[in-house]
């Protein structure tokens, strides 16, 4: 026992916690910072915020070709971690840009809000940098405690409650299922680090028709397909999107997706791979029960924000697809998804925290008739994501969804890739009908239109910028994917 | 200037459409001036590639210009690689002809949203053009999908009253199509990959050519790029979306629709489909010429019945697109030869009859044939320039339309779709009937509606716009001989690398023959 604990504490390794220290550390301050500020202001929280979110940037990158294990190796920094860490900071710099005015519109005007989305961010890092199922598990928690409070953060409005709520209590259920299917794997192969996992995996003869195992598997996946939205663990997105403040659901749909993803991906390549046929059987049916679910429901939504969540669910389909080729090209092609759906997604939210009058009322498919002619920036703006969302060129959307599909066919699953295809073809339709209204209805009359906000309008020139920049030039960004593999 | 002369071209709209969003949304005659100057301007540059002898001498590929695009590791690396040969050399050159007349036409029609219109035009034109010169699997395909959102605003924002089912129904067809054919393309490129061809040719199709993909795989991919050809031609029973498009579009949209996208099925087959997959056209041919057939005689009996002269002219495209098909499929000299001038004539003719619908719908804001009777009375120009669309449209000799389906006909009757092509020639006299029966309707006879007693003969710009399309009527109608020597080369070679490849050939073209239908 004393020499476990020595050889711990000699194993700490504080360089390898470093990002998410330096941000915890941060949302510590503006806490303090926002309790003793005015309420009402806190425009200067949110902008502090935004710095904090860049240092750590900084910190983080100091990662990157520069692998930092610590505590007894149940964390790491490696470039992968890096790569997912950034594009949770670029989600949550995109989120607190886009929060402020809206935040003041809609009479919520608290600075706890901020340091919250630092937290969960800071969740988000460790989920991306674990190695260890335990220490997976605590960046899960992280990331989900804090995003349970964000989603129910308009404590008087039944929907946010709605979605709080419900959002906690199958998250709870989820991370329940998690928890034990990390018990069951740590009982069959007495370890929770993956690489004793995928040792254990490796050498023992028939493990993957050991029922606990195969039981332990299954509930652990569980757990990381509920936070990812994938089929038939999705149930929980539509109403949780719907009802929580549009920027959280923006951060929920891109950051909270890409660190399930990061932590997901660790765990089947490196502790799993040793049954990796059994795997992507099962991750071939998941990924088409996915993109199908998630597609076909959104042809009939009403609300603009449910859509984007069943879009949401499919596009998390297409990012299973990388999975099933399970390649170099598949699984690079999954982190650059990740950083494009990113830019996509926030945009199109971004867009909508402008298009929503106070209280939300009017985020339905009707309610955007003629807004391309009253507002052209925020139309085209929202265009360019739509566009980017179908995965049309010269869009980030056609080459993500290019690089995936190719690892599909390269890796011979080339039904696969046609059913990705004909999904994407049947949701033109529901992105298309958006922009019908948009420009080809004629305009409400009764509609009142909130101002464009300089801080909003930067995150969605950014994402503008990003999803141009991805779809025409992506080779750069494309080869530091390809460098973030294992 | 000349090594850039393609990508200047090219992406010359795109630069003015940049300009563009900088003028005034409410100046609406600096808008339309300045983009029929954009598009002047980039025909202008294209010209040289007409007067250029090189391509009468020699059938591969001119103006070659290749850039590393995007180069991933050892995954992927797309090239920006372009070039122009015989082949796709009149359809840039109909391309850029055809787009200062577009603009001209929405003078008067296009009132709203100017801006958006002028911008969505030179955006099209752009993605017309590199579509044309690609030589790239990868950059056709972008190319490809960016023709498709300017005319889905075009067809959405300024149509006729049906105009969002029309919008919707021509995107989600042509999406379709090209996504099944996006698997397609990654299946070559990997197969090129995995068959030993360097990483650095990228989605190159020169290379590709070579290819030796086995039967059963070729036979899947034909069919993936064929349907979203087929689509996009559009072959009957595809063709669906062509009507409804063409109805609601506006005036510029329908010429541009007809003289230039349609063109794009066909060409995919030529350039692409065809060579791409030697082995598994054989199998192929039956089916398509039938369909081809299929389309004429359908086409034009349906558009025999219309009482909407645009929707009649729509229709028209159908058949008129089966010759062209019908043509390409004999895979002679002459057939091919028949082909591609028919696509330019089509182009040309159909433009011509959907600016002349355009005039009098202007004017009365009615398509109905029932409406009008007697306008030849009113407007003796109209009538004139009609009249000569009108025998281009049926291919009358001296017109640019018999030189065309004569050849493809002859093409396809020395192959081996001598059937076929007897069932198609009855098209030609479809053509007859329906278009002079149209004719005759609207322009012939008494005035029977006191509507049409004040109708204004054509104005000079109106005139203006239609006096090079009745230049090229006569001009391909009477010396076709100037596109055929820039074509022939190119079309030889094409048929050469087909018989390399085994394809069951049938006799190649008979010299005597050849040279009566040439006017040499």
């Amino acid at each position: 026992m004393e020499n476990l604990a020595q050889e711990a504490i000699q194993n700490v390794n504080l360089q390898a916690i470093m990002p998410s220290l330096v941000l915890c550390c941060f949302g510590l301050v503006l806490l303090l910072v926002s309790v003793f500020s005015q309420r009402g202001k806190t425009t200067h929280v949110a902008w502090l915020s935004i710095i904090a979110l860049v240092v750590t940037g900084f910190v983080s990158l100091s990662g990157w070709n520069n692998p930092q294990a610590g505590f007894a190796g149940s964390v790491v920094i490696d470039n992968f971690a890096t790569f997912f860490s950034m594009i949770c900071l670029i989600a949550a710099a995109l989120t607190i840009l886009m929060s402020d005015d809206y935040l003041k519109r809609e009479g919520y005007p608290v600075g706890e809000y901020y340091p919250l989305i630092l937290f969960t961010t800071a969740g988000a890092m460790w989920m991306a940098s674990g190695t260890d199922l335990m220490t997976i598990f605590l960046g899960l928690e992280v990331l989900s405690v804090s995003l349970y409070v964000l989603a129910g953060f308009f404590r008087d409005q039944t929907k946010s409650n709605e979605a709080g709520l419900k959002y906690f209590f199958l998250g709870a259920f989820s991370t329940g299922f998690m928890l034990y299917g990390v018990a069951l794997l740590y009982g069959v192969t007495g370890t929770t680090k993956l690489d004793g996992i995928a040792e254990f995996v490796r050498s023992t003869e028939g493990v993957s028709s050991d029922l606990m195992f195969i039981s332990g598997g299954l509930l652990l996946l569980t757990g990381f397909l509920f936070k990812v939205a994938a089929a038939p663990f999705h149930m929980w997105t539509p109403d949780v999107y719907q009802g929580a403040p549009t920027p959280v659901t923006a951060f929920m749909s891109a950051g909270a997706k890409a660190a399930a993803f990061a932590a997901f991906m660790r765990v089947t390549f490196v502790a799993l791979e040793d049954i990796q046929d059994d795997l992507t059987a099962l991750f071939w049916v998941l990924a088409v029960l996915t993109m199908t679910i998630g597609n076909f429901i959104a042809l009939n939504q009403q609300d603009i924000k449910r859509m984007l969540a069943y879009s949401s669910i499919s596009h998390a389909g297409y990012a299973l697809v990388g999975l099933v080729a399970w390649s170099d090209i598949g699984f690079s092609g999954i982190l650059f998804y990740m950083l494009v759906y990113t830019f996509m997604n926030m945009g199109a939210f971004a867009v909508l925290v402008l298009v929503g009058k106070q209280g939300e009322e009017n985020l339905t498919v009707d309610g955007l008739s003629g807004m391309g002619y009253k507002k052209p920036f925020l139309g085209i703006a929202l265009c360019i994501f739509l566009f980017s969302l179908m995965g049309l060129p010269p869009t980030a959307g056609f080459t993500g969804k290019f690089y995936i599909f190719a690892a599909a066919v390269d890796s011979g699953y080339i039904w696969l890739a046609v059913i990705g295809v004909l999904n994407s073809a049947v949701s033109l339709y529901y992105y298309l009908r958006v922009m019908v209204h948009m420009y080809f209805k004629d305009p409400q009359e009764d509609f009142s239109w909130v101002s464009i906000n300089p801080a909003t309008a930067i995150s969605i020139i950014v994402s503008i910028a990003g999803v141009l920049w991805l779809g025409i030039l992506p080779g750069p960004v494309m080869e530091l994917a390809k460098l973030a593999g294992f | 200037m000349a090594d850039y002369l393609l990508s200047i071209m090219t992406f010359f709209p795109l630069l003015g459409m940049l300009f563009i969003l900088f003028i005034p949304r409410d100046n609406d005659g600096l808008l339309k001036g300045f983009t029929l100057v954009v598009t002047l301007i980039t025909f202008a540059i294209s010209l040289p590639l007409a007067f250029d002898n090189a391509f009468a001498t020699s059938g591969g590929m001119h103006y070659r210009e290749f850039y590393e695009w995007i180069k991933i590791g050892s995954f992927f690396q797309m090239n920006y690689s372009i070039g122009v040969d015989g082949i796709s050399l009149w359809l840039v050159m109909l391309t850029t002809f055809i787009m200062p007349i577009a603009v001209l036409s929405t003078w008067k029609s296009v009132e709203k949203h100017t801006k958006g219109f002028m911008a969505l035009l030179l955006l099209l034109e752009t993605g017309m053009l590199g579509a044309f010169v690609s030589l790239d699997l990868f950059l056709f395909y972008i190319f490809w999908e960016l023709m498709l959102i300017p005319m889905y605003f075009l067809i959405g924002i300024w149509g006729g009253k049906n105009r969002i089912y029309a919008a919707v129904k021509f995107f989600i067809y042509t999406a379709v199509g090209s996504l099944l054919m996006l698997v397609a393309i990654m299946f070559v490129y990997y197969y090129a990959i995995q068959s030993g061809m360097s990483p650095a040719n990228g989605f190159g199709i020169l290379e590709f050519y070579k290819l030796d993909i086995p039967y059963h795989a070729q036979y899947w991919l034909f069919l993936a790029f064929g349907f979203s050809f087929a689509i996009k031609v559009p072959m009957f029973p595809l063709h669906t979306w062509l009507p409804d498009a063409h109805t609601e579009a506006p005036t510029a949209g329908s010429v541009i629709l007809a003289a230039v996208l349609l063109k794009m099925g066909t060409y995919g087959y030529i350039r692409f489909a065809m060579p791409l997959f030697p082995d598994a056209l054989p199998t192929f041919i039956p089916l398509l010429a039938t369909l081809s057939v299929i389309g004429i005689i359908y086409g034009s009996l349906v558009a025999m019945m219309q009482e909407d002269v645009k929707k009649l002219v729509a229709y028209s495209s159908v058949a008129h697109l089966g010759f062209v098909m019908l043509g390409i499929f004999a895979m002679n000299l002459q057939g091919l030869a028949g082909g591609m001038i028919q696509m330019v004539n089509h182009g040309i003719s159909t433009g011509a009859l959907f600016l002349i619908v355009g005039f009098i719908y202007e004017r009365r804001h009615t398509r109905l044939i029932s409406e009008f009777g007697g306008l030849a009375h009113k407007m003796p120009i109209f009538a004139t320039i009609f009249l000569i669309i009108t025998f281009s449209s049926i291919g009358l000799p001296g017109t640019n339309g018999f030189v065309g389906e004569f050849l493809a006909l002859m093409g396809a009757f020395e192959a081996g779709l001598r059937w076929y092509a007897v069932v198609a020639t009855t098209g030609v006299i479809f053509a007859a009937v329906y278009m002079l029966w149209m004719y005759q309707r609207v322009m012939f006879g008494k005035i029977t509606n006191p509507a049409n007693e004040n109708l204004k003969d054509l104005s000079s710009r109106e005139i203006a716009i239609m006096l090079p399309l009745l230049v090229f009527v006569f001009w391909i109608g009477v010396y076709p001989n100037t596109f055929f020597d820039k074509m022939n080369p190119a079309l030889e070679q094409f048929i050469k690398q087909m018989e390399s490849r085994q394809v069951a050939m049938v006799e190649v073209q008979q010299p005597e023959i050849a040279t009566l239908i040439e006017f040499k």
